[in-house]
């Protein structure tokens, strides 16, 4: 499978071409619930997943909730 | 008597407002949240561990409680930005508590950062509570662009240390008598709560005091009870400070 360079969570990830944020969530078997996706600075919405694509030198950020004041 | 806590059109029974972070367990943390009474809680966005060792942590919270996530661990405005952005979109929330830190050793706010932030953050529709230095002129500016309560600190985050400005805070009541005013971080024991009330301020955010107690339920007891004696007395007037002694019992009439 064609891989391709991102950079997720602040880390550069090889992960395959044709990659979408839906793809790359499963692709990465990350908890689905309760998350939020970031795609180069811009938030992506959860019903936009399937349909944005991912590209060489992406940045992507995916967050969840932790203990915190 | 009804004396509910409302926030952005929202009644709270509580006047506490309590953190998620620094609990040795999670059942410490369950426990202590039902003790405090509180009905809302902050959580923090943090990137989801790449290694598969998340944990569903919101799962761990009374689904009751509303939840307000934070930008902690942000040091400008456009990090703060995207942080609220995905907590919104995780979360459907609106909620978001605003915190942009200006420095790593006292973890004091940049209110010029967190001023420009909540200005964006209003415009797209965000409930922005602030979290900022105890200064009236900047409370009046963020409340000026649409924050519907300002969040003044009492002391550096984790500190402990109480309230150290309280003249601040009074000032602040006053002139500003119609704000919603929560005192976040800082407070170390219910004295230090219930003197933040006293002097005014609506409600209470904390974290540290209670999950660094030793009994972090019995802690979260104590803050309840400290918060809504505080709350009372500030609804009571407190008796005018003398320099001199006034006596509570009849001077005359006492045999000689």
């Amino acid at each position: 499978m064609a891989q391709m360079s991102i950079t997720l969570n602040g880390e550069l990830r090889g992960v395959p071409s044709d990659s979408t944020i839906a793809t790359l969530i499963d692709f990465l078997s990350l908890p689905e619930q309760r998350i939020a996706v970031e795609h180069n600075n811009k938030v992506v919405r959860r019903a936009d997943w399937p349909v944005t694509n991912v590209n060489q030198s992406d940045r992507i950020e995916v967050v969840h909730f932790v203990g915190g004041g | 008597m009804s004396d509910s806590f409302v926030l952005a059109g929202e009644s709270f029974g509580s006047r506490l407002i309590i953190g998620t972070g620094k609990y040795r367990s999670f059942g410490e943390m369950t426990s202590a949240h039902a003790a405090s009474g509180a009905e809302m809680v902050t959580v923090a966005v943090n990137r989801v561990p790449l290694d598969g060792s998340a944990e569903s942590f919101l799962d761990h919270l009374d689904p009751k409680m509303r939840i307000l996530p934070n930008t902690a661990g942000c040091y400008d405005a456009e990090h703060a930005i995207r942080t609220a952005r995905l907590a919104r979109e995780a979360l459907d929330t609106e909620w978001i508590k605003l915190e942009v830190i200006g420095d790593q050793v006292t973890l004091l706010p940049d209110n010029e950062q967190t001023l420009d932030a909540a200005k964006v953050l209003v415009k797209e529709g965000f409930i922005v509570l602030p979290y900022f230095t105890d200064d009236l002129i900047m409370a009046r500016k963020l409340l000026d662009v649409g924050c519907p309560a300002v969040m003044p600190l009492a002391a550096p985050i984790g500190s402990g240390m109480g309230v150290q400005n309280p003249s601040n805070l009074r000032i602040m009541r006053e002139q500003l008598p119609e704000a919603t005013i929560i005192v976040d971080a800082g407070v170390g024991v219910p004295s230090d709560a219930a003197i933040a009330m006293e002097l005014g301020a609506d409600a209470i955010l904390m974290n540290t005091a209670i999950a660094e107690a030793r009994d972090s339920e019995q802690m979260a007891t104590a803050m309840n009870l400290a918060v809504q004696a505080g709350r009372l007395a500030y609804l009571s007037g407190r008796m005018p400070r003398r320099l001199y002694a006034s006596a509570s019992s009849p001077i005359q009439g006492a045999i000689k």
